[in-house]
Formats: C-alpha cells, sequence, structure tokens
C-alpha cells in the first residue's frame, strides 16, 4: 500500500487567552484587556458577548454596558494549556506539532484510515475539544501553511486534493498572512484584495518589491517549497493545574472541574498507549496552601468515565477544609495497559472480572488501598508469623496447619493468673494437651510457648500460650 | 400488584405451608441444620442472622464450610470490619480458597461500614459477605437485605443476642448458645417454615 499524502489539520483556538485562565465559560461576563493607554477588550467571554461587548472596544464603554471581570492575558498558561492540548492530541496522531500562539497541526493523513475517515476523525476531535472547553476551528489542507491559513480566514474547510489548493487559497483575504502592517499596507495601495492578486503577480516582482517572506509564504502554502514542522514531544508525566474561575466550597463543583482534567489526562493516555494506576490530587487553597489525595488502582485505565466515578466515591467522603482555588492531576508513571495483569481472580471470565475489579475500585476509592486486602500464607512456626496481608486475589501455597484458632489476636493479651490458674471471665479449663512452639531464633525474635485450647464457664473456646515463669496469654479464639 | 403475584414473591411465606417458595440454598455441610433449613441450606440472595452472647462457641465455624465451598466460585469473601484477625492457617485447613478473602478495614465510622455492606452485598461480585455489627436498625437491615437480592449474595450477620428482640427483615435468624462442650443452634426465623426445635451441633475443632 502506497504511504497515504500528507494531510494537515490545524486547530485553532480563538478564545485561548480566555480559556487557558479558565475563563471562557463562567456566567459572569469576563473580558481580556490589552492594557496601556487606552486599554480596550482584547476578547470577551461568551457572557460577555452576550452584554454586546466586542473585542476592541474600550474598557470603559464595555464597563457600562454590564457587570464586567477584567483580566490580564498570561502568555505562560496560553502556552500550557496549548502543550497540555497538543499532548491530547497524540491520541489522533503521531506527528502533532505547535503553531503558537493559538494553534496545532496535526499531520493526520495516516490517521485518517484508523479513524473512519476525514469526517469522523474531524468530528471526534472537534467534540473532544469541547468537552475539554475549548472554541476551536477546525481545517484540513494538504499543507500546514495552507491550512493554518484557512483557520485564520474562519473557514472550516477541509480539502485533501491539492490541485484544488491553488484555487481554495487563492480566495482567502490577504489578512491570513500575518504579514507586517506597512507590507500590508503596501499591498493593499496596490489594489491586492485576496491572495489570488497576489498569486497572479509575477514572482520576481514580488520578491524585488515585498522581499522573499511573501514569496516563499505563498510557495510553502501551495507545497512548492518544502514546510517542516517540528513534532511536540509529549512529557513522560501528566501534570495539569486547573485555575478555578471562582472558589470552590462544594466537591459536586470541584468533580465538574475535575472532568476536565480526566478527559485530558486520557487523551494524554491515550496517545502514550498507557494508563494510570496512581492518579495525585493537590488541591490548591488560598495562600498556596495545598491538601492531596491519591487514587490508586488494581489496574491501569484510561477510562474518564471509570476515573471519574471512583474520584466521585472519594470526593464524596472528603471534607473540604477549605474553598479550593485550583485543582492538580499528577500521574508520574503512565504504564502500559496490556503488561500489567494481576493474579486477579484467576480465570474468572472477563464479566466477572470487570465486576469484581469495579467493585475492588469503589472499595479502594473510598477508602484507601490499605483497608482492601487479601490474606497469605508463609511459612513461620510463630503463629502470629503464619500469615500477612496481601494483595486481594494472590494466591497461597497450601501450608495448612490444623488445630489453629480461626480468629487471631492482634496482640497476645496477658491473662491474670489465680490459684496456678489462668482467667479470662472466670477460670480457664485446659482442654488439650499442650502443643510446643518454639521458633524465631534466627530472627531475634524467638518464641518458646506452650500452647492449649482452652474453655472459660461460660463456654468460649481460647487458643492460650504459657511462657516460661508461667506467665499465661490468650492468642485466639476458637470461634 | 395482584394477590397472586404478591403470594408468588419469594419473600412471602402463607401460614400453614411448611415449604417455603423455592430459593437458591447452600448447603451449611452440617446435615440436621440443613434439614431444617429452607431449600436445604444457607439462603442464597439474602440475609442471614446468627445471634450469639458468647464468642468462641462456633459461630464462624457454622458456616466455614459453606464458605469453603463458595471459594471455589469466581467471587469474593468479604469479611468487613473482622473484629479480630480472621486467622489464614485456620481458614486454608478448612478448605477456604485464601485468594477469594477479601478483607476489609478497619473502617472509621459507622456510615462507612453500612456503605461497604451495602455495596459488598449489592456489587454482584461477592458470593458471601460477612459482617459483625450490633447497631442497625430494620430499615437498615432491609436495604442490605435488598442489596443481598440484588447481588446475590450470602450476607452474613454477626450480632449480639439482644438483637433477637428486635424485628428483622433477614430472611434467616439463628440464636446460638453453649451447650456443654457443643452449641445450640435455635432457629427463630426462617422462611416458609415456624420455629423449629432447636438443635445440638459440634462445632468444636475437629480432633479435639
Amino acid at each position: 500500500m502506497p504511504t497515504p499524502a500528507p494531510l494537515w489539520l490545524c486547530l485553532g483556538l480563538p478564545a485561548l487567552p480566555l480559556e487557558a485562565l479558565g475563563l471562557g465559560e463562567g456566567p459572569v461576563a469576563c473580558v481580556l484587556s490589552t492594557g496601556g493607554q487606552d486599554p480596550r477588550v482584547l476578547i470577551g467571554s461568551r457572557a460577555a458577548y452576550l452584554l454586546g461587548i466586542a473585542p476592541g472596544m474600550r474598557l470603559g464603554a464595555a464597563h457600562a454596558l454590564g457587570h464586567i471581570e477584567v483580566h490580564s492575558r498570561c502568555g505562560s498558561a496560553e502556552q500550557v494549556a496549548l502543550e497540555a492540548l497538543a499532548a491530547w492530541c497524540g491520541q489522533f496522531t503521531s506527528l502533532v506539532s505547535l503553531a503558537p500562539p493559538d494553534g496545532l497541526l496535526l499531520e493526520i493523513g495516516r490517521s485518517l484510515a484508523l479513524f473512519h475517515g476525514l469526517e469522523g476523525l474531524v468530528r471526534r476531535i472537534r467534540a473532544g475539544v469541547s468537552d475539554l472547553g475549548y472554541q476551536a476551528i477546525l481545517a484540513s489542507a494538504p499543507t500546514p501553511l495552507a491550512a493554518i491559513f484557512f483557520v485564520r480566514a474562519h473557514r472550516a474547510i477541509h480539502l485533501t486534493d491539492p490541485r484544488h489548493l491553488h484555487d481554495a487559497l487563492g480566495r482567502l483575504p490577504l489578512g491570513v498572512l500575518g504579514l507586517d502592517e506597512d507590507v500590508a499596507e503596501a499591498l493593499a495601495g496596490l489594489g491586492l484584495r485576496d491572495l489570488g492578486d497576489c498569486l497572479r503577480l509575477p514572482r520576481d516582482g514580488l520578491t524585488r518589491r515585498f522581499g522573499p517572506e511573501l514569496l516563499s509564504l505563498l510557495d510553502r502554502a501551495l507545497g512548492r517549497q518544502p514546510d517542516p514542522r517540528v513534532p511536540f514531544e509529549p512529557p513522560a508525566r501528566f501534570e495539569r493545574v486547573l485555575d478555578l474561575p471562582h472558589e470552590v466550597d462544594d466537591t459536586e463543583a470541584l468533580q465538574f472541574a475535575a472532568r476536565r482534567l480526566l478527559l485530558e489526562l486520557t487523551g494524554f493516555l491515550r496517545g502514550r498507549g498507557a494508563g494510570a494506576r496512581r492518579l495525585l490530587w493537590r488541591l490548591v487553597h488560598r495562600d498556596r496552601r495545598e491538601s492531596a489525595f491519591r487514587l490508586d488502582l488494581v489496574e491501569p485505565s484510561r477510562d474518564a468515565e471509570h476515573l471519574g466515578q471512583l474520584l466521585q466515591i472519594r470526593l464524596e467522603q472528603l471534607a473540604l477544609p477549605e474553598p479550593v482555588r485550583a485543582l492538580k492531576l499528577i500521574v508520574d508513571e503512565p504504564c502500559p495497559l496490556a503488561s500489567v495483569t494481576l493474579p486477579l481472580l484467576p480465570g474468572a471470565k472477563e464479566r466477572n472480572h470487570a465486576q469484581s475489579l469495579g467493585f475492588l475500585e469503589r472499595l479502594r476509592a473510598r477508602l484507601g488501598g490499605e483497608a482492601v486486602r487479601g490474606l497469605h500464607l508463609v511459612p513461620d512456626h510463630r503463629p502470629e508469623a503464619a500469615w500477612r496481608f496481601c494483595t486481594p486475589g494472590e494466591a497461597s501455597s497450601s501450608l495448612a496447619r490444623q488445630r489453629r484458632p480461626l480468629w487471631l489476636l492482634a496482640e497476645p493479651r496477658a491473662l491474670v493468673v489465680r490459684e496456678g490458674q489462668p482467667q479470662l471471665r472466670g477460670p480457664l479449663e485446659l482442654l488439650s494437651g499442650r502443643e510446643r512452639i518454639e521458633a524465631g531464633w534466627w530472627d531475634g525474635r524467638p518464641i518458646a510457648r506452650d500452647y492449649f485450647v482452652a474453655r472459660n464457664p461460660a463456654g468460649s473456646r481460647y487458643w492460650v500460650f504459657r511462657e516460661e515463669h508461667h506467665r499465661w496469654f490468650v492468642h485466639g479464639i476458637f470461634d | 400488584m395482584s394477590l397472586e403475584a404478591v403470594l408468588k414473591d419469594p419473600r412471602v411465606w402463607r401460614f400453614g405451608r411448611e415449604v417455603a417458595p423455592a430459593t437458591e440454598a447452600l448447603p451449611s455441610g452440617f446435615a440436621d441444620l440443613d434439614a431444617l433449613l429452607p431449600g436445604g441450606g444457607w439462603p442464597v440472595g439474602a440475609l442471614t442472622e446468627i445471634l450469639s452472647e458468647v464468642e468462641g462457641i462456633g459461630a464462624l465455624r457454622l458456616v466455614l464450610p459453606a464458605l469453603a465451598r463458595l471459594s471455589q466460585a469466581e467471587r469474593w469473601l468479604a469479611w468487613i470490619a473482622p473484629p479480630h484477625l480472621p486467622y489464614a492457617p485456620a481458614l486454608a485447613a478448612h478448605g477456604v480458597d485464601l485468594a477469594r478473602v477479601l478483607i476489609i478495614g478497619p473502617l472509621a465510622r459507622p456510615p462507612e461500614r453500612f456503605w461497604v455492606l451495602e455495596q459488598s452485598l449489592r456489587a454482584g461480585a461477592c458470593s458471601a459477605v460477612l459482617a459483625w455489627w450490633s447497631r442497625v436498625d430494620w430499615r437498615g437491615l432491609r436495604r442490605l437485605q435488598l442489596a443481598a437480592e440484588a447481588g446475590q449474595s450470602c450476607g452474613l450477620l454477626f450480632r449480639p443476642l439482644a438483637a433477637c428482640r428486635e424485628t428483622s427483615p433477614a430472611a434467616l435468624r439463628l440464636v446460638l448458645e453453649p451447650s456443654g462442650l457443643r452449641t445450640a443452634v435455635r432457629i427463630i426465623k426462617r422462611r416458609g417454615g415456624a420455629i423449629a426445635r432447636p438443635l445440638i451441633l459440634d462445632l468444636r475443632v475437629p480432633g479435639l
């Protein structure tokens, strides 16, 4: 099969400056200010547009239209958001490239077959990006620059045939080129309106008048010149902070915000063919104080729904110590999905396995991993060392001994001795011959005990032992 | 709901009818006891209460043969906040496959215990759920009974004797009392049957 022709999808994020600050959606009208002497609206949230506020408007005029919050732009937040989105896009193609300040390029020629064609892929990316809370414009073209130009012209064109590229580009306004103002003015002065007008001019004339840059742009957009793009390298670990537009003090709102982080995480994991086993959540409060909790999974997962359910169970448990301003999610070691298999109910059919797994995960999410354990035998003669807790489902070799009580006390408990007879709610009557257990001299915790089965007047049967000097202890209950 | 439908419900039994509507039962491993239990064993998908005032008379030993049998299947035996350490060597000696044993706890607060109990019974992932709990009211027990039905789980609730004075929606209620070296088992509630005569069982460790 021949290698599929390259196809570039540009993902343009016109509202990124607001969205990167978590201000895109809220009920309060937010605008970013251009700053400077005569501050104007750079961009406004949905609520701001509903008030009639438009980019370029003076801030004073915007204030007159209703209650607004004014924020300033944060370039580093935009960069972080863009990179996070690039990592998320890794699930669709192995070649993602940043197109700062507000775009991403995805080479999707090789992904089309996997995602059932261009239409399906575009629909999926658009829905996913929207779930993450971004407005997006998507366009595709055989060259990266053409895709960028389509997006800049706000045209959701998806053009796969290079033969139509010339015509399609020709209809775009000159503004998409992003030229310096003086060059743009010079072009307009010549009466040029769109790229088509430029393309009709003689090439050497263009270079002479406007320098090599303009011609190079057009050539790269048309595919006449190579336009290599630097692949984005996603980080090895996932770490993402979500600033909450307003302080949150109930866990339900927190759950909503967390969903976005989980969606980002699952996209990131899909791009790496990995799953998460340990999710570290940090809640940032006032004065940058943090509280944290951990979600440990039995099996790695990248199912946002599943992870969300587990988080919800944990959040319901959590009394927020104080309002939350930001939410942080860290997954240090994404692990391969397939290669981790636990001895969890070996031989279980898939449905049972899923049911059993879901049950364990819910318990662990609510109670913590330490509260859900299995039992394991240990070859040791000391009764207290003959077992240990283990991961649920771990198989034990058979070392079963008869005549052991079903209950063991966490610690042997000393018994009062009266007239030579040990007491436990009355005098204990010994029912069995002694069993001598002497062991542990090799690791510094030696024991030398004579064990008996004993019964008290109420009829309760205990496992008791006598140490040297006739000290008596109860160690178990025959129940 | 028509009267007929009500009468068909396995939770309903008619006075004078000795045989309960067919429900799944799990042999207890004690033939004398099975003879008295509707269906011939511990009710599956239902709650059983085992009440006793005295520890160390075989309450656990009583359910162990059933647990050993259940551990052959693919579901968990969940022990919820047991009062002591279930001793692995003894469980294994009684034929319980330890790979199926799930010890849940310690649990911080009572609501936690109820949540875990209900989850475990309902999830369908546990063949048996063992819990030690005195303070649970009728409504709570009713929810647990429904959860056990949904998850087709054997819910085994160990409670102090005083609980026998309260009514309970559990399918089966037993009282255990010492009787010399053996144990008297009294059925105080069972489906589709009147109160049976007490039974004396030997619940000592074999070989004593």
